[in-house]
């Protein structure tokens, strides 16, 4: 060896492989406006659609006169549900096994719902049609409280389904009613409660609320009539899912339609599902013989393309007078809106909400959903979340706080003393889970000792006293947060779309010159995905991340993936990614034995190439086998190097997290000061740990927003009285508090690199902690539940209302 | 509708067009002159996707019209790096910092940034907050936006940046 040769640490170096801080290759072009995202695309002669939406939240269509709309300048067409039916297209699928007009047929269901689309030359042109199409509306009863859907004189919805007892996940009790999910065990858990010496009742309402992604969905569609070849470029968080619905709702042959996720400005699980806007682009395309370009505007967004929660739980736990619990109850009204488009697993009414028993080790408990229907806009999307677990956790979180209020205990304690323990994994949850590995009491310690939790307590008896000795005007609250998340949908034991099965995938290509391509099914939205998927590749096979290129987001060169969302990437697509590259590795191996001239058994892996067992000076690089590959392989062996994998996860993964948020409130006005938010994170193995910090700051910025004022609010008349930023609570940098990040790891043990997944905790686990700290603050005036959103105003009304204000 | 011949100065280059006089400067620049840096995000004004220089003022280019630019001095994220093609201090910053995630906001956020470090080399952590208050970002929480914008006013002023203890 001579002063030249790299020392293993500068081999490991060169890398940048798994836990090293990469710096993003995406940010080359996104820092110089070079992102290609969906409105960037503009082809020729492409036309731009845009919709006339309801304003009403319940009506019947009576007349759609479209005649000044067509004398506009520029307007070439105007859609509405008759044109859509001469191709069978006027109604949807939706992913609940509901389905959705694409335009309005007969009624409209929400306010700003899609009427008709006008297609033009340009987007003003657009504009000035839809303001001459003239639509004759009939007032109907709305309904929009959600407690008022199934009585037995509430307005009839859905004409539809009139005289369907039976929906797609069982049987439907009332006109208003969609499903009822029950899991658990009835008997055993009433019975906890009749022998319970402790119990808590309260409902806990999770207020709708939007994912609202910078960027709108949008796409643009272009029909190529020769070739009978449909291309969209969309924003679409699951590429491949779009094409097969496109193929199997249009009749159209799925090798002929290319779906292209370019950049994408954002998701949240607002692009995951299906919206009008693509049907009509892409009818409206084949219609004009011209691509056409749907973008919507905010306002759509947010009153329109879904929306995220809105699940009302009444929620009990039986437990002893020492505070250990011993059953769980659970009951939700969930809020789907004018038609079920929840993006969940299909099988999965309610997503993955049976992980309500949470980080605690309840001996049994009972669950049931109620789906119901209402006069407000349809999806139900996981906005940061996998399927259903924020509102999950939300629930058994503040209820455990409202236990230990019952029960005088310190909530930190309560949680500790209730804890699955190390030695209990894996754990079978009471409904139905099986956890894959936790150490929950020493993330709450470390949690605890980091924030100097004793000490912050006697500073809020201290503050509680001087309160009611009327020295101060301010409160103190502590919100403390144990979440467990379930992610990584999924095994196909029990989880599908459509019927597809919830695997993803990757394929690796390398080069002869040491470098190669990585194609995935997944699809990053601002997640990185370019700079992490070549770290794990460079840890499993020693090519330099620098010489792997990722491309995700074209269906006709990516292998079929299920896409991004759910936090599902990292724990299904990065074991994709591992086991595709031990694929190559196990063929690098036979290459390097024949070149080596010795049996692969005597070789052993050494960072970037294989080296012979006690012979180290003996190596053959993972560079120089890339060569080989392609001129001279053993023989029999054919040449080239490239796996591809398709991976079907055995379990979901178990993130889980300890937050804890310290907050000071003045009761007079309300306004509340976040003091310090502390959020320790276990997501296993860390690939990227300056992404990974990225993506919790960023979750609980959005844990913040929802907790502390974001909300979809409608009047009583159906009204969306939040549809714009005007209203809509978005942090700016003032607003949003300092975040401080930690960690433990705990790696999965089903997952080949141990990883979980992360990118959604933040959000799982922050709005309890923030709701909690406010709770906690009200908690000594003898308030148990405070409703969120806890904007300005609610806070000091629930001061007034506690007395605490004249 | 009747257009209006517009000239104006973008990223140091005269260009014109024709536009309507409804048109908005962002699409004017993103349609017109094909420079699809600048992105929209709302149309209240909020988000400031769409922020450009104009004159040495931080624009929300969804806010004017096209024709109200007639003559102006524009800079768009197109006109930020440095004459070589190398990246400048601010769009270092941010990737350094890992101060974005999706990208949508970022440009009309560096844009931002580049005003406000002209308005103030120096400022404190709260001065850039305020600073940046009419740019919304979904994904980075703002903190690394903070510490892009520190990084590149340390290197912009020839000093050594050091990252704030958490």
């Amino acid at each position: 060896m001579n002063d030249m040769t790299p020392t293993r640490e500068q081999r490991e170096a060169k890398l940048e492989g798994m836990g090293c801080k990469r710096k993003r290759v995406e940010d080359i072009r996104f820092t110089q406006g070079k992102g290609n995202y969906v409105d960037d695309v503009k082809l020729p002669g492409m036309l731009h659609g845009d919709f006339v939406r309801s304003p009403h939240a319940h009506a019947r269509v009576k007349k759609i006169d479209d005649t000044e709309a067509l004398k506009v300048p520029g307007v070439l067409a105007v859609i509405t549900a008759e044109t859509l039916k001469t191709v069978n297209l006027a109604w949807m699928p939706t992913l609940a096994g509901d389905v959705q007009m694409v335009l309005a047929d007969g009624k409209v269901l929400f306010q700003n719902q899609e009427v008709a689309f006008v297609v033009a030359t340009d987007r003003y042109a657009a504009d000035d049609g839809i303001n001459k199409v003239v639509v004759e509306y009939e007032p109907l009863p709305p309904l929009i409280d959600p407690f008022k859907a199934m009585a037995p004189d509430a307005p009839v919805l859905r004409e539809d389904l009139a005289g369907k007892t039976t929906g797609a996940h069982g049987p439907r009790k009332h006109h208003n009613h969609i499903f009822e999910w029950t899991v658990g065990d009835k008997d055993l858990t009433d019975a906890a409660f009749r022998k319970a010496e402790v119990t808590i009742k309260e409902m806990i309402s999770y207020h709708r609320t939007h994912p609202s992604p910078l960027e709108t969905c949008q796409c643009v569609c272009s029909f190529d009539k020769i070739k009978g070849e449909l291309t969209i470029w969309g924003t679409f968080q699951a590429p491949h899912v779009i094409r097969t619905v496109v193929s199997l709702i249009a009749k159209l042959p799925e090798q002929k339609i290319h779906v292209i996720s370019p950049d994408i400005g954002g998701g949240f699980g607002n692009k995951v599902g299906a919206y009008p806007g693509y049907i009509c682009a892409a009818v409206a395309s084949i219609v004009t013989g011209k691509p056409v370009k749907w973008v919507e505007d905010r306002i759509e967004n947010l009153t329109a393309t879904s929306f995220a929660r809105d699940y009302h739980m009444t929620t009990e736990i039986a437990s002893t007078k020492e505070g250990k619990v011993t059953g769980l109850r659970v009951h939700v009204l969930a809020d789907h809106g004018a038609f079920d488009a929840c993006a969940d697993p299909s099988k999965w009414p309610a997503g993955f909400f049976n992980i309500v028993t949470g980080s605690y080790d309840f001996p049994t408990a009972h669950l049931s959903v109620d789906g119901i229907y209402t006069n407000k806009a349809p999806g139900g999307v996981a906005y940061r979340c996998s399927f259903r677990v924020t509102e999950a956790a939300y629930c058994i979180e503040r209820a455990m706080d409202i236990l230990a209020q019952k029960l005088g205990m310190d909530p930190a304690e309560l949680r500790l003393k209730n804890f699955i323990k190390p030695e209990q994994f894996p754990y079978h949850s009471a409904l139905g889970w099986e956890y894959d590995s936790g150490d929950y009491a020493t993330a709450m310690r470390k949690a605890m000792e980091t924030v100097k939790y004793a000490e912050l307590r006697k500073e809020q008896a201290a503050l509680r006293e001087a309160f009611k000795r009327g020295e101060t005007r301010e409160i103190m609250g502590v919100g403390v947060s144990f979440f467990t998340e379930i992610v990584g949908a999924g095994p196909s034991k029990n989880c599908d779309i459509l019927g597809i099965a919830m695997f993803d995938s990757c394929e690796i290509r390398l080069h002869p010159t040491g470098a190669g391509i990585a194609r995935m099914g997944t699809k990053s939205q601002g997640q990185g995905h370019e700079t992490t998927w070549a770290q794990i590749i460079a840890t499993e096979i020693g090519i330099p991340a620098d010489n792997i290129m990722v491309e995700e987001g074209n269906t006709d060169t990516a292998p079929y993936g299920l896409g991004t969302y759910g936090s599902r990437s990292t724990p299904v697509a990065g074991a994709a990614i591992a086991m595709a590259a031990r694929k190559i590795k196990a063929k690098a191996q036979m290459i390097a034995a024949y070149k080596l001239e010795v049996h692969e058994d005597d070789l052993e892996w050494d960072i970037d190439g294989f080296r012979v067992k006690g012979l180290p000076e003996k190596t053959m690089s993972m560079k120089d086998i890339c060569w080989a590959a392609y001129n001279s392989v053993p023989p029999g062996m054919e040449p080239g190097l490239e796996a591809v994998s398709y991976y079907d996860p055995p379990n979901m993964t178990y993130p889980f997290g300890a937050y804890i948020c310290v907050m000071n409130i003045d009761v007079d006005t309300g306004v509340y000061k976040v003091r310090r938010f502390y959020a320790l994170d276990d997501c296993g193995t860390r690939i990227n740990p300056m992404i990974i910090e990225g993506q919790v700051h960023g979750g609980l910025t959005e844990a913040f927003a929802i907790a502390m004022g974001q909300e979809i609010r409608y009047d009583a008349d159906g009204n969306v009285v939040t549809g714009s930023f005007m209203d809509f609570f978005m942090p700016t940098a003032v607003e949003t508090p300092h975040w401080e990040t930690d960690f433990t790891v705990t790696p999965s043990p089903h997952h080949p690199i141990g990883a979980k997944g992360v990118g959604e905790s933040p959000n799982v686990g922050g709005v309890p902690a923030f709701s909690n700290a406010v709770n906690d603050a009200f908690s000594f005036l003898g308030s148990t539940h405070i409703q969120m959103p806890h904007d300005y105003w609610r806070n000091w009304k629930a001061a007034k209302d506690l007395g605490a204000v004249a | 509708m009747a257009k209006t011949h517009i000239t104006m100065k973008v990223n140091g280059a005269e260009v014109e067009g024709l536009a309507e006089p409804r048109t908005l400067l962002v699409h004017f620049i993103r349609e017109n002159l094909q420079m699809t840096g600048t992105h929209i995000g709302c149309e209240t004004t909020h988000c400031g996707a769409c922020t450009v220089d104009i004159d040495g003022m931080s624009v929300k280019s969804c806010t004017m019209f096209a024709v109200q630019a007639q003559g102006s001095d524009i800079t768009t994220i197109e006109g930020m790096a440095n004459a070589d093609g190398s990246l400048s201090a601010l769009q270092e910053g941010f990737r350094m910092m890992h101060g974005l995630q999706c990208g949508f906001c970022t440009p009309g956020m560096i844009m931002r940034a580049h005003r406000l470090l002209k308005e103030n080399p120096s400022p404190t952590e709260t001065e850039i907050r305020m600073g940046i208050s009419g740019n919304i970002c979904r994904c980075t929480g703002y903190q690394n936006i903070v510490k892009a914008i520190q990084y590149a006013a340390a290197k912009i002023n020839g000093v050594e940046f050091r990252e704030a203890a958490e």
